[in-house]
């Protein structure tokens, strides 16, 4: 495939240390891209992750400071992964938010109580959850908290951030992040229920 | 002193430093005085680390392999 950089190059940097720069970054970046790809769509992160390389490619000339590279490459992986998710996405899910606002999982475990035997009944309910289980919650969120949740608490940016990225205010994500660890702590509890996790805990 | 669901709704931003300086406060007197809230906050920590935990099949080797090849062939 012969990809090029645009033509505009300074005398100082030709487009054959462009290609490797970006080269560089882009193999410095990858196992986070591919991560974050993972977890914001699941089997199609190859594809998404192979499509932010080739626009982070064509249009590395419009990076001006190399130390926001891995800011900008992930900012095109959420972008491609968003494109997608529109095109093939329906039915979002319908959401309460007054109900949700009282939603507390630590207090819904103790409630129902679903390991009676269990003297660390909280511990023992993030426990049943795998990796895999994890990811599979997250992706029952929409993209709109989705994508904040992810890159904030999975990978560690700052909200600050993921603001830049997403070119929305701070309020708007930290408000995100609040709506979505309450959708997340709700989807815990269903998944749990729906994938057996409540069942396997047996009495003395 | 404010309300438990009032705390509790504050935790997480609490942990993340994203709270003003008189709501960190008030969550603080709030946990002082409060087991239960302070039992949330425990299990708040618990689910960030559930969430920010790595396993090895977040990077599955046949795909980096093949992410690498398409970086070294990019401008080729």
């Amino acid at each position: 495939m012969a990809l090029r950089v645009r033509a505009d190059d300074s005398a100082e940097t030709t487009p054959v240390d462009r290609d490797e720069a970006f080269r560089t970054l882009a193999r410095a970046q990858l196992p986070r891209l591919v991560s974050i790809a993972r977890r914001l769509v699941g089997d199609d992160a190859e594809d998404m992750v192979q499509e932010c390389l080739l626009k982070g490619f064509q249009r590395f000339t419009q990076l001006r400071d190399i130390a926001a590279g891995p800011g900008w490459l992930t900012s095109i992986l959420v972008n491609c992964c968003r494109d997608l998710v529109r095109a093939t996405s329906r039915h979002p899910l319908e959401i309460d938010y007054d109900d949700l606002e009282q939603f507390s999982l630590f207090k819904h475990i103790a409630y129902e109580d679903p390991y009676p035997y269990s003297d660390s009944l909280h511990l023992d309910f993030l426990g049943e959850f795998a990796a895999d289980d994890v990811r599979a919650v997250v992706r029952r969120l929409s993209l709109t908290y989705r994508i904040p949740l992810v890159l904030v608490y999975m990978e560690g940016f700052l909200a600050r951030e993921v603001a830049e990225m997403l070119d929305v205010p701070l309020g708007t994500v930290l408000s995100r992040l609040h709506r979505g660890r309450k959708l997340f702590e709700k989807q815990m509890w269903e998944y749990a229920e729906e994938a057996g996790l409540l069942l396997r805990k047996d009495g003395p | 002193m404010i309300a438990c669901h009032e705390a509790v709704n504050r935790l997480w931003e609490y942990l993340d430093d994203t709270v003003d300086l008189d709501q960190r406060v008030l969550v603080e007197e709030h946990l002082a005085r409060c087991r239960t809230c302070c039992g949330e906050l425990e299990f708040a920590k618990e689910l960030r680390r559930l969430l920010a935990h790595r396993s090895p099949d977040d990077l599955p080797e046949d795909v980096v392999g093949r992410l690498d090849r398409t970086i070294e062939e990019l401008g080729t």
